[in-house]
């Protein structure tokens, strides 16, 4: 498995991640870069995500919905903070409506995703803070929460592929 | 998650939504408080710090006791734990990501070694 830590901070309510990915820190760098890419890894299997807009840039903005197994599309949005290519970038990720305005009173996450060289592969460290513990239940609300089983198979056959 | 489980979360968050009655429930979750005694702690009313403790009363994060002329409330460690439990509910989406970016990677056609 390429998890190999995660940490929950209730008070401060952040997951920091860790993984590690065979593969050298630009190739992990790509996935983000390209919005193709991205989009193949964002959402769950049952609610595919499609990138619209794509500017990993300092106050660049990617948009993006997800369309969940009824039909329905859940919208949001990235404005990206510091971008240190290919090592680190943060951003905010809050909802948008389906013209990509962001939604007033919606609950944004803070994040920070970094690389590093680690091993002959890439350590990936992604630090998600949510403002609220609402808002970190809106964001589960949102239908990003992949528990089903039948998405787990799913990945387990991506993984055996 | 069935319907009245949704309904706990609900008023779970939203008792947790206020910095207030995080720092009220950390006290109690460390020993059990007064009322009054909390309401001491706090630039703010005794009835504001009282409405404070309801809500999270009403989430089921604190249980309150009599004692003689004074309310007693101490935290509920096990519905605390919830938020833990959302936090892992939001690591299952990380894992997927992670899972799906190892995979993706695997599949490229040109490994470079």
């Amino acid at each position: 498995m390429p998890v190999t830590d995660v940490k929950h901070d209730l008070d401060e309510l952040t997951l920091t991640i860790t993984a590690e990915f065979a593969a050298p820190v630009e190739r992990v760098w790509q996935v983000y870069a390209d919005p193709r890419q991205m989009e193949k890894i964002w959402g769950p299997p049952d609610y595919p995500a499609t990138i619209v807009d794509h500017d990993l840039t300092p106050g660049g903005r990617v948009t993006y919905f997800m369309t969940g197994p009824d039909g329905s599309k859940h919208a949001g949005y990235w404005l990206v903070g510091e971008v240190d290519e290919p090592r680190s970038f943060t951003f905010r990720d809050g909802f948008a409506d389906l013209d990509f305005n962001p939604v007033p009173d919606m609950p944004l996450s803070d994040n920070a995703y970094t690389f590093a060289a680690h091993d002959g592969g890439t350590r990936a460290v992604y630090v998600s803070r949510y403002e609220s513990a609402e808002a970190l239940q809106q964001v589960l609300d949102m239908g990003v929460v992949e528990g089903a089983s039948g998405a787990i198979s799913q990945i387990d056959v991506l993984l055996a592929a | 998650m069935i319907e009245e489980d949704a309904a706990k979360v609900d008023a779970l968050f939203h008792a947790l939504a206020d910095r207030t009655r995080r720092d009220i429930l950390r006290r109690v979750l460390a020993r059990e408080h007064s009322v009054s005694a909390l309401a001491a702690e706090y630039d703010m009313s005794f009835a504001a710090v009282q409405k404070h403790v309801a809500v999270l009363e009403r989430a089921g994060l604190l249980a309150k006791r009599r004692a003689g002329r004074e309310q007693l409330a101490s935290g509920d460690v096990v519905a605390v734990r919830s938020v833990a439990s959302m936090l892992a509910e939001l690591e299952q989406v990380w894992r997927g990501r992670i899972a799906r970016i190892d995979a993706l990677i695997a599949s490229d056609p040109e490994q470079e070694d």
